[in-house]
């Protein structure tokens, strides 16, 4: 049994390749789980962090597209939502997964100007950015949905307003029309980047394997429900990093929702609930 | 299957195909797609019904059903649900075992969790390391449809509980000013109204339900992603059928048919939806004739 100091100082990040190199296998003390399981927080943090930030823009693309009046971009995007929203998240990953393992193992120069990056086809059936990939494209879908159902909700008046005022194309979208749809779809997105969350445990339980044993948070859980054959300490301590993680987003989203809707009288303000959309 | 079958190796393509496809283990996998429906038919229900109640439970005015219910509702809105698809098994297992240790080894000396360990004796496992196959196969799929049953029966009692608190204010004013008692109130009033407004939440529950039984694999059935994994894996010519790695395009059958199966349910719904609203004024269907 370790104490709390020697715990952490092992395990604090071994979830990213940092500390001692064995998982805890006997004698396994309530520090340990809690550690080892909180640094594998951090890659649930990493995989929801930039599938949203960047699913984010590809979510407004996609809207944009799903709107349009052009068959050509319309119809892609409608089919794009469809098999995202309408497939397993699970199926996904293994799908992807055999993909990516197919894909010949090659090194791909992209030229920055003044620096020249090798990215390699191999990094993708890894779970950094393979995982990611797939979360960020499902993310997409779903946003995009959301988005596109605010993009119809935006009133007529403003865009007719934006008109009468000479406002047109990219400047009429950047201050009219992407503003009100922020706002209208706001607290469904808030729920979208709860469940995207949650669903970053599916990773390392798909096909993505935990390169040396560096997994998220639920790994680790499953980890120490396996060897002390109880599932009634580590589960309940990765619920509680969980509970803390929504909380955490919920208040950094209520955030932008005040920024968002600063204008409008107090209690005017759209509320942010959670309600539960669960797996995909 | 087909009597030109006995060897495979000098088939032509046609043949070759129809003796593949119809190998025992690709049986083994058609059937499988029966257990994911079976777990569908099985956990909806039961879901719904763990639903209804703790919806009932969660606005009761009782402290003791009320408690519950609201930790009930709230437990699924934190934590990923796929917690609870580990979890839940797992500990239901455990105390499953406990309870018959107790009753059917009371004079076991030793404690059950020897550090790492969880003993208990021969005679309380479940299921007995005597008992043939099938019953391990159907004690797994119980666990799992339990663990489904509990988790989307908290997702189902926060729809309902919604759809409950749309039905209008006026309709159980006025059956208190009739002299209803609460049951009737709840059974001739709150029930019967409350359908139209749960019926699109119910609607989304059940697209998700679908989406989360590819799960089954983490509990240890032998459900559709494990033959997909098993089948696909590359063959050598060790083997009747020799064949490089297909995994990728079992994958894909899978996800076909879980497309399908999405949007069928999609047009169900929708069909569903607009005959409840019969008779109803709603914002979108006018008055509803």
């Amino acid at each position: 049994m370790m104490s709390c100091a020697e715990a952490i100082s092992a395990y604090g990040l071994r979830a990213i390749g940092i500390g001692e190199r064995l998982l805890p296998k006997h004698d396994i003390g309530l520090c340990e789980q809690v550690v080892l399981i909180g640094s594998g927080l951090i890659w649930n943090i990493y995989f929801a962090f930039f599938a949203l930030l960047f699913g984010f823009f590809l979510a407004t693309a996609i809207a944009l597209a799903r709107a349009s009046e052009r068959w050509w971009l319309r119809k892609p995007a409608g089919w794009f939502i469809f098999i995202f929203r309408g497939s397993p998240l699970f199926i996904q990953f293994f799908f992807a997964y055999e993909l990516f393992v197919l894909l010949p193992k090659i090194g791909i120069d992209i030229p920055l100007g003044f620096t020249t990056i090798t990215v390699e086809t191999r990094w993708l059936t890894r779970a950094w950015l393979g995982a990611l990939i797939v979360l960020l494209l499902n993310t997409s879908a779903y946003a995009a949905e959301i988005f596109h159902g605010a993009l119809k909700a935006v009133p007529r008046g403003d865009i007719e307003a934006a008109d009468a005022y000479g406002l047109s194309g990219w400047r009429r979208f950047r201050r009219i029309v992407w503003p009100t749809m922020l706002r209208l779809a706001w607290p469904s997105y808030t729920n979208e980047a709860i469940f995207l969350t949650h669903a970053t445990t599916l990773v390392f339980f798909s096909s993505f394997p935990a390169w040396r044993q560096e997994g998220d948070a639920l790994y680790y859980a499953s980890y120490f429900a396996e060897k002390t054959f109880n599932p009634f300490v580590s589960y309940p301590i990765v619920a509680a990093y969980f509970v803390a993680l929504t909380l955490t987003i919920i208040f950094l989203f209520g955030r932008i929702n005040r920024r968002l809707n600063r204008h409008l009288p107090r209690t005017g303000r759209p509320r942010l609930r959670i309600r539960p959309r669960f797996l995909r | 299957m087909f009597s030109f079958c006995t060897d495979p190796s000098t088939l032509p393509d046609w043949q070759w195909w129809a003796c593949y496809l119809t190998t025992g283990k690709h049986l083994a996998f058609y059937a499988s797609f029966g257990t994911v429906l079976l777990l569908l038919a099985l956990a909806a229900p039961a879901a719904l019904a763990l639903g209804l109640a703790g919806a009932l439970a969660a606005r009761s005015t009782n402290p003791l059903l009320a408690w519950p219910g609201r930790i009930y509702t709230a437990m699924v809105r934190g934590v990923p649900d796929i917690i609870f698809f580990l979890f839940v098994p797992l500990a239901l297992d455990q105390l499953f075992e406990i309870i018959r240790h107790r009753i059917k080894c009371p004079d076991w000396e030793q404690p059950i969790w020897q550090g790492n360990d969880f003993v208990v004796c021969p005679a309380a496992k479940l299921p007995l390391s005597s008992a043939p196959q099938w019953v391990h196969e159907v004690y797994g799929f119980t666990l799992a449809l339990i663990a489904f049953a509990i988790v989307f029966g908290a997702f189902a009692a926060n729809t309902l509980r919604g759809a409950m608190d749309a039905v209008p204010k006026g309709q159980i004013e006025a059956a208190e000013a009739y002299g209803f008692s609460r049951g009737q109130i709840i059974r001739r009033i709150l029930l019967p109204q409350m359908w139209i407004y749960a019926l699109p939440g119910l609607g989304n529950l059940w697209q998700i339900l679908i989406k989360a039984t590819p799960l089954l694999f983490l509990l240890g059935v032998e459900d559709v992603v494990y033959w997909a994994k098993e089948l696909g894996s590359s063959k050598t010519s060790a083997f009747a059928y020799p064949h490089p790695d297909w995994r990728l395009w079992y994958f894909l059958a899978l996800l076909v048919w879980y497309l399908g199966l999405t949007k069928i349910s999609e047009a169900v719904f929708a069909r569903l939806d607009a005959r409840v609203s019969r008779g109803i004024v709603t914002v979108k269907g006018g008055n509803g004739a």
